[in-house]
């Protein structure tokens, strides 16, 4: 058994580009769910609009690379829009299906053939990121202990990391304003909220932009590292893991979401490569090697539903914070 | 508590994990030739087509051929389970007949005969008039409306008593229907046996679920939106449980593969369709009349309507929500059988309905098992007739959408009370 390189493939990802994408996507979630008690099953979508808008942007209207970033924020803010206006008034239950319903919406439409002049069908699109490898600094592929980074890859975590940096910041300062304070106050009550003569559906509609912008930092990161986007990447399993990044973390804690992912995606790889390695080896034989994936959707069942029960807060949070309820 | 709890979801998860398990590890041992991929080829006249060459490949340089016999029937067997390539030869077919599902196929075999089949049909279709499209896709959808009823009624009956909105439903739905091909493929069982078989133990199973998980999380007073979130997760995990057992692929009853369309005039119809969904049809009325009618059925609205007067009035109420797990895991467990009879059974085939199920249950207002009935029908029927302008790839789209809408102008649905939703 080769536990170095075991070891060495999750150290990288535990720092690496997954856990920078759904650190920010969960960081987005927090804001949403852990702030607001708003149950948004919909990330995905945000990530998907945000990613396909700066592809699209770039390669069928050829607009520059910065311009189709802001296109892609813009796309957020569009959607979170377009999902609060039918649903912010609906009970929490109502919010999770039309949600979850919406980002499906956005996964079909991507990968219609109707579309495909478009957004590329199934297959996707390719051939957008050249600007952003091009401002790429590091020249040589880092080795440094078990982290192993190639230069690309490099200059994409840095980017990501730093973008994580500026979201917890930004969190960490709206959530001790005045205007954090309503936010968690409509999670506590929202009619004690209302009767303050504050517009509750306006601030949940602020914090779903906010949380939907900061998400969709994400889907950039996704769609970078991979130098395309294909619109399965974005199905609802991408928002499942989030939640259980931001639950393993603890909600409503600004460090939350960045720690839980840290350790989700160790974890997960670190099972992942270590079965698919003792499978190779012959040390395991009662399960294939293309099983061995699907032994940490496995994990991500399990772990969400016992941190749910068990410890609701995750590692960080206060459960006193997460006494949220739909009815 | 918490102990018992974990305990018995374990013992349960591995009494089903065991149960499937038994099958391949037998055909392991014996590696005798009791693994076969089959199937029967049929021209669009309904007559077999004969002498067609079939040629499957696979692990260890495996190479198999068989033809079409008098019948039109042909089988290869295999070695032992694995993934296998199973192409027909196009040359050797008969002039005008064409394969319109493709002739090159991957299959997961992991046990018993698998039946591969190679579609016929697609040339002969002729253009139907606008009006006979119409009949047809209302009848596809009153069909699928069946379907999605049957799961929609329990998910929303458990939504009324308990007040959880259950994301794991739609693999109740798959339970049922992978229960029934191990049955009918695996072990052999006639169809209606393995349904029946498979229907019961699905329903014990959604009592057992209610005793092991949620009745002590609703003891805990475990929010409603933690319940939510553990759904989710139990959803995850069985869904690539199934997976992991049964593998990625379609598979399709041995007993009904590939049945020809009765033809009624310009529409077409399987008999299978139509006994299933009959089948269906009483038992939904059923359902009507156990809500309506006994004693339970009152009981179990009267909880869903205020627990703790319910509670109060002598009604036990933990009792009544096993009973509403029991028959709502039964009647998804039968729309998973009857969902697969045409399309066959894949791990994944519950979450794809599971949207369309909430679609329903939320159209016709949560909580209430009449509006998930009428909301379902909607639902498959306006699925189906979508498709007359909008692509058949975004039918679901359009379902979405109209769910969406009328979240906006009616959220309480469309049988529910404005009370509900707050």
């Amino acid at each position: 058994m080769d536990w170095g390189g075991v070891f060495s493939q999750a150290v990288t990802q535990g720092i690496g580009v997954q856990a920078v994408i759904f650190a920010l996507a969960a960081i987005g979630l927090n804001v949403h769910f852990g702030y607001t008690g708003l149950l948004n099953f919909g990330q995905a979508g945000f990530l998907a609009i945000a990613a396909y808008a700066l592809a699209v942007s770039v390669t069928y209207f050829q607009l520059s690379f910065w311009l189709s970033i802001l296109i892609g924020l813009i796309g957020a803010v569009l959607f979170a829009l377009l999902l609060g206006i039918p649903t912010l008034r609906l009970r929490a239950d109502y919010l999770a299906i039309v949600t979850i319903a919406a980002s499906e919406i956005v996964r079909l439409i991507l990968r219609s053939v109707t579309y495909k002049k478009y957004f590329g069908g199934s297959d996707g699109l390719s051939e957008f990121s050249g600007t952003f490898y091009g401002a790429n600094p590091f020249k040589s592929p880092l080795k440094w202990g078990p982290i192993d980074l190639s230069a690309g890859d490099l200059w994409v975590v840095t980017v990501g990391w730093s973008l994580v940096a500026i979201s917890c910041l930004i969190v960490w300062l709206a959530m001790r304003s005045p205007w954090g304070r309503v936010i968690k106050g409509i999670r506590e009550d929202e009619d004690a909220v209302r009767s303050l003569g504050k517009n509750v559906v306006s601030y949940k509609m602020q914090s779903l932009i906010l949380g939907g912008v900061l998400g969709c930092l994400g889907g950039f990161i996704l769609a970078l590292a991979n130098q395309s986007v294909q619109p399965d990447k974005y199905a609802t399993d991408l928002t499942f893991f989030a939640y259980a990044v931001l639950i393993l973390g603890g909600a409503a804690r600004v460090f939350g979401p960045v720690l839980g992912s840290v350790i989700f995606w160790f974890v997960l790889i670190f099972i992942n490569r270590g079965l698919e390695e003792a499978i190779r080896q012959g040390n395991i034989t009662f399960i294939r090697a293309d099983q061995a994936g699907q032994i940490g959707y496995l994990i991500l069942g399990l772990s969400l539903m016992f941190l749910m029960i068990f410890r609701p807060q995750g590692i960080l949070g206060d459960k006193r914070e997460l006494a949220l309820d739909a009815r | 508590m918490r102990n018992r709890a974990v305990a018995l979801l374990a013992v349960v998860i591995g009494a089903l994990a065991l149960a499937f398990a038994a099958a391949p590890a037998a055909s392991a041992v014996t590696t005798t030739s009791d693994v076969s991929v089959s199937g029967t080829l049929v021209g669009t006249d309904k007559k077999p087509v004969e002498g067609v060459k079939i040629t499957v490949t696979g692990p260890k340089d495996f190479k198999g051929e068989g033809t079409t016999d008098a019948l039109g029937k042909w089988l290869v067997k295999l070695p032992s389970g694995g993934q296998f390539n199973v192409v027909l030869d196009e040359s050797t077919l008969p002039s005008g007949v064409t394969i319109s599902n493709g002739t090159n196929r991957t299959v997961n075999v992991f046990f018993g005969d698998n039946n591969v089949f190679f579609d016929t049909s697609a040339d002969t279709t002729v253009v139907q008039s606008k009006w006979s499209q119409v009949l047809q896709l209302t009848v596809d959808g009153l069909l699928l409306g069946i379907i999605i009823a049957l799961a929609a009624v329990g998910l929303s009956l458990i939504y009324g008593t308990t007040g959880l909105t259950n994301f794991s439903h739609g693999e109740l739905v798959t339970m049922g229907a992978i229960f029934a091909l191990w049955f009918n493929n695996g072990r052999g069982f006639p169809f209606v046996v393995s349904v029946l078989l498979s229907v019961v133990i699905c329903a014990l199973l959604g009592g057992v679920q209610d005793r092991i998980l949620w009745r002590p999380l609703r003891k805990k007073g475990t929010g409603l939106v933690a319940m939510l979130v553990i759904s989710i997760g139990l959803g995850i995990f069985l869904r690539n449980l199934f997976l992991f057992i049964v593998g990625g692929d379609t598979q399709i009853y041995v007993s009904y593969a590939g049945q020809a369309g009765l033809s009624i005039g310009t529409l077409t119809i399987t008999p299978k369709a139509i006994i299933g969904t009959g089948v269906a049809v009483v038992l939904l009325l059923a359902t009507a009349y156990w809500l309506l009618r006994t004693k339970m059925g009152k009981a179990s609205r009267a909880v869903a309507d205020n627990p703790a007067l319910a509670s109060a009035s002598g009604i036990d109420v933990e009792r009544v929500i096993n009973v509403v797990w029991i028959l709502g895991a039964g009647l998804a467990a039968y729309g998973g059988v009857l969902y697969s009879m045409s399309g066959g059974v894949s791990w994944l085939q519950g979450f794809q309905l599971l949207l369309l199920i909430f679609a329903a249950v939320t159209l016709g207002g949560l909580g209430t098992a009449f509006g998930a009935l009428v909301g379902a029908l909607v639902v498959g029927l306006a699925i189906n007739l979508s498709t007359l302008f909008i692509p058949t790839e975004l039918k679901n789209v359009g379902v979405l959408v109209i769910m969406i809408v009328i979240l906006l102008v009616r959220p309480q649905g469309l049988l529910g009370r404005r009370e509900r939703v707050g």
